[in-house]
């Protein structure tokens, strides 16, 4: 018996020891000029038009360009492959290209590649996944080797936006040849990174493409080599990030991202995002009779919620309150709107006011970030609104809302990036399916707005609208959702409000 | 035999039929997949395309039919999300959690049955009671929890082992051990038991007043005998282990089956979703039906039973 013992320790411990003399050192990324990062999600395809992810839009970015590049710090628009461009009317758009620029397999960039990827995506049988980034597009034209026209359906002042960053434009000759599902394993472009390697769901490895053309205005990429890693646990990635195995995660939760700011060599940033929190409630009656048909009701439900204490208690970081229905930095939407401070005995009077001194019960429907919600049903309670949590998958939230039965919905949005106020009261003040006010004259300010490209005809217009969603109260605009970010801080990274890395900005310290 | 070995198989087959038949209909009842296929903020014009293109309009019963006979010429149907072949992402996927199943499980032996024998000699003592207490610990700790202990100990503060991934072997040997800590309880208590019962046999008696060595008495008479029960729940164990690897995969974000059933949840995947239920519950009876038939050859009762 002891001598069995002796020998299953001496195994315990030849195994042990192997086990550690094997241990590979831990590299110090920035020596060997590698940017690990990690995020969730596995993506389907790296064919940015067949999947919806905004990973998807961090890697089309890194490899390919667009014909616009908005600049992340002023908004403004620059040419990216497109060496200048003019609307020639509202529904022309003009662009002569930049000459000598090359796709990563060698291919060479010219109008055929631009009138080749826009007529593709527009093209409805080729069915793209974000059908709204092309359906304004009727055609585009080619006038010579280096000049292409875009011709739109109709006026779509937002068109520059999605020119901008949802529209990368394909190698014609490779993607003719691979189709989309080749593209989507081994994807292309004349972007500052191209990718050298791709295993399904686990990682990709971008290479700096040494070829970059010299004048973009996306800049020149520094690091060499960065390698994603799909991790779809949290907390293995923070051990990633404490142990130097990542070097850059994002979508950290706030209780963790709390605690990682104390580890040395790490950096956490709580930037602000286009993504807002809204309370959406049934003013037009859709669900039958409510008490958000009356405004009184709605103003009541907009003075009684401390919006400030959550944003800055709850959310944190650079989270700020709003006051209209869009995200500030959007063309098009003011602040200057009725603004309703925190006042629950104003709120309590007007309840009274509207018949209902002793408040009301209601379904109060939610899909994300649950302790928010429960913040407000707090609030609410104390004016004697009874809010009842329901918490439902998205996607059967909307099947909910598309049948009327959400009278009372705590709901986000993030605009998808674009930087334009279309992107948010077109869905929501247009009559559509998300549509809970109903309201006619805002639906004819916002498409206005919406089909001019005079900016300040759009400016007025929006003006308007946002002005009476304010003064009717149809929503309550609540706060701006913050991305947590945690990195190494040898690393140099500047977060943009689409929660969008660009690691070709990004370089060691 | 080979009646009983029949009655198994139908009853087996049965069983897949069955759990085929309801993770179909769970899937279909839990809402409209048509909306969650479409993405979000679809229109109620692309919902209704997909329903149509996925044929989510047709009755449940012709869908299910459809998609059984389907299964049974080997098209398990393309996924709506990865616009590929169901089959060959399973295939790969099975592979990686094969191992993971393969070498967990070949862990919780090593470790419980040295236990076992060693709790069942020494019975009533502390070595008993340190094998017993590491047997609870493994039932009781959730597998999720006792990963990220195994991550924070060997990957962050010892740095011995990979944090998470799945290309060398170091990056297999954490969750290995999460994985199969779990079940070595069962193959403990079992392996002690049936120790405890042989040892106290005539025929342990015999050989030992033939003045065999101990070792030779305990391993090569006692052990064989008290290890046929352990046999049959590997069986089942195994089972429960490429089921159970769902978390493990997660937490160490290891590219397999388990994740992709889980992922493939979230995002309605269902093609998907039900063939994974389908390899899996007739994994679980392939195994189970080897553990009953073998049973049956090693003990005979049951076969009369």
């Amino acid at each position: 018996m002891v001598e069995i013992t002796k020998k299953i320790a001496a195994l315990v411990t030849l195994v042990l020891c192997l086990v550690v003399f094997s241990g590979t050192p831990i590299l110090a990324n920035k020596a060997n000029d590698t940017l690990n990062f990690a995020w969730k999600k596995e993506l389907e395809t790296l064919d940015r038009y067949f999947n919806t992810a905004r990973e998807g839009m961090i890697v089309s970015r890194l490899i390919c360009d667009d014909l616009l590049y908005r600049n992340p710090d002023t908004n403004e628009y620059q040419p990216l492959l497109a060496k200048s461009y003019r609307w020639i009317d509202t529904t022309t758009l003009e662009f002569e290209l930049r000459q000598g620029i090359t796709f990563h397999n060698g291919e060479k960039f010219d109008a055929d590649d631009v009138v080749y990827t826009i007529n593709f995506v527009s093209n409805p049988d080729n069915k793209i996944l974000v059908q709204r980034n092309v359906n304004w597009i009727q055609k585009a034209e080619k006038l010579g080797p280096y000049k292409v026209r875009i011709l739109l359906k109709k006026p779509f002042p937002a068109a520059l936006e999605y020119l901008a960053g949802n529209l990368p434009i394909y190698p014609n000759e490779y993607y003719a040849k691979v189709g989309p599902e080749g593209f989507g394993r081994q994807p292309v472009g004349t972007g500052p990174y191209r990718v050298a390697e791709v295993d399904p769901g686990k990682k990709i490895v971008f290479v700096k493409n040494d070829n970059y053309f010299k004048d973009s205005p996306k800049g020149q990429p520094s690091i060499g080599k960065l390698v994603q890693r799909t991790i779809p646990e949290m907390t293995t990635q923070v051990a990633e990030l404490m142990t130097g195995g990542l070097d850059w995660i994002y979508m950290v939760p706030t209780d963790q991202a709390d605690k990682l700011s104390r580890v040395p060599n790490v950096k956490v940033l709580k930037a602000e995002t286009m993504r807002i929190g809204f309370l959406q409630m049934d003013a037009a009656g859709r669900c039958g009779d409510s008490p958000f048909s009356k405004r009184a009701v709605r103003q009541a439900i907009n003075y009684a919620i401390d919006r400030e204490a959550i944003a800055k208690n709850l959310v944190g970081g650079q989270s700020r309150v709003i006051n209209s229905a869009c995200y500030p930095s959007q063309f098009g939407c003011t602040q200057e709107v009725t603004t309703y401070p925190y006042n629950p005995a104003k709120a309590k009077k007007l309840l009274a006011e509207a018949g209902y001194p002793q408040g009301f019960s209601v379904d109060f429907y939610g899909y994300r970030n649950r302790p928010y919600a429960e913040a407000i049903v707090g609030y609410l309670k104390a004016v004697g609104i009874k809010a009842k949590l329901k918490y439902l998958k998205y996607s059967a939230l909307r099947e909910k809302t598309f049948a009327n039965k959400t009278p009372f919905m705590f709901l986000t949005w993030g605009s998808y990036g674009i930087n334009d106020i279309s992107n948010i009261t077109g869905y929501f003040f247009r009559f559509g399916k998300q549509d809970f006010s109903r309201d006619a004259q805002v639906r004819d300010w916002l498409e206005l707005g919406d089909n001019s490209i005079d900016r300040q005809v759009r400016l007025d217009a929006y003006t308007k609208a946002l002005k009476k969603i304010a003064d009717e109260a149809y929503w309550v605009p609540l706060f701006t959702w913050v991305a947590n970010y945690a990195y190494s801080n040898e690393l140099d990274f500047t977060a943009q409000p689409d929660a969008v890395p660009r690691f070709f900005l990004s370089k060691w310290k | 035999m080979l009646h009983y070995t029949c009655k198994r198989i139908a009853l087996a087959l049965l069983v897949a039929i069955t759990v085929s038949f309801l993770s179909f209909m769970l899937v279909r009842v839990s809402g409209d997949p048509a909306y969650a296929l479409a993405g979000e903020n679809a229109t109620a014009k692309e919902i209704a395309f997909v329903r149509e293109k996925y044929g989510l309009d047709r009755p449940i019963m012709v869908q299910y039919l459809d998609w059984a006979l389907k299964a049974l010429h080997g098209d398990l149907g393309q996924s709506p999300y990865f616009r590929e072949n169901v089959s060959a992402i399973i295939g790969h996927r099975l592979k990686v959690t094969m191992t993971l199943g393969a070498s967990a499980l070949l862990f919780a032996l090593t470790l419980s049955i040295p236990l076992g024998v060693l709790a069942a000699i020494r019975p009533n003592t502390w070595i008993d009671r340190v094998a017993l207490g590491i047997s609870v610990l493994g039932q009781a700790m959730p597998s999720f929890w006792f990963g990220l202990i195994l991550i924070l100990f060997f990957g962050v503060t010892l740095r011995w082992f990979p944090v998470s991934g799945s290309s060398s072997w170091r990056h297999f040997v954490l969750p290995t051990i999460a994985l199969g800590y779990y079940a070595t309880p069962a193959f403990m208590r079992l392996t002690r038991s049936g120790m405890m019962d042989v040892l106290s046999s005539d025929y342990i008696r015999t050989a030992r007043a033939k003045g065999l060595l101990s070792g030779s008495v305990l391993f090569k008479h006692a052990l064989r005998n008290a290890i046929i029960p352990v046999v049959s729940v590997v069986a089942v164990q195994l089972g429960f282990m490429l089921g159970g690897s769902v978390v493990i995969e997660s937490v160490f974000a290891v590219n397999g089956f388990g994740l992709l059933a889980y992922e493939s949840i979230a995002r309605a995947d269902l093609p998907m979703v039900q063939a994974i239920v389908l390899i899996l519950s007739l994994i679980y009876v392939l195994l189970t039906l080897f553990a009953d038939v073998l049973n049956a050859l090693l003990d005979p009762r049951i076969r009369v039973a």
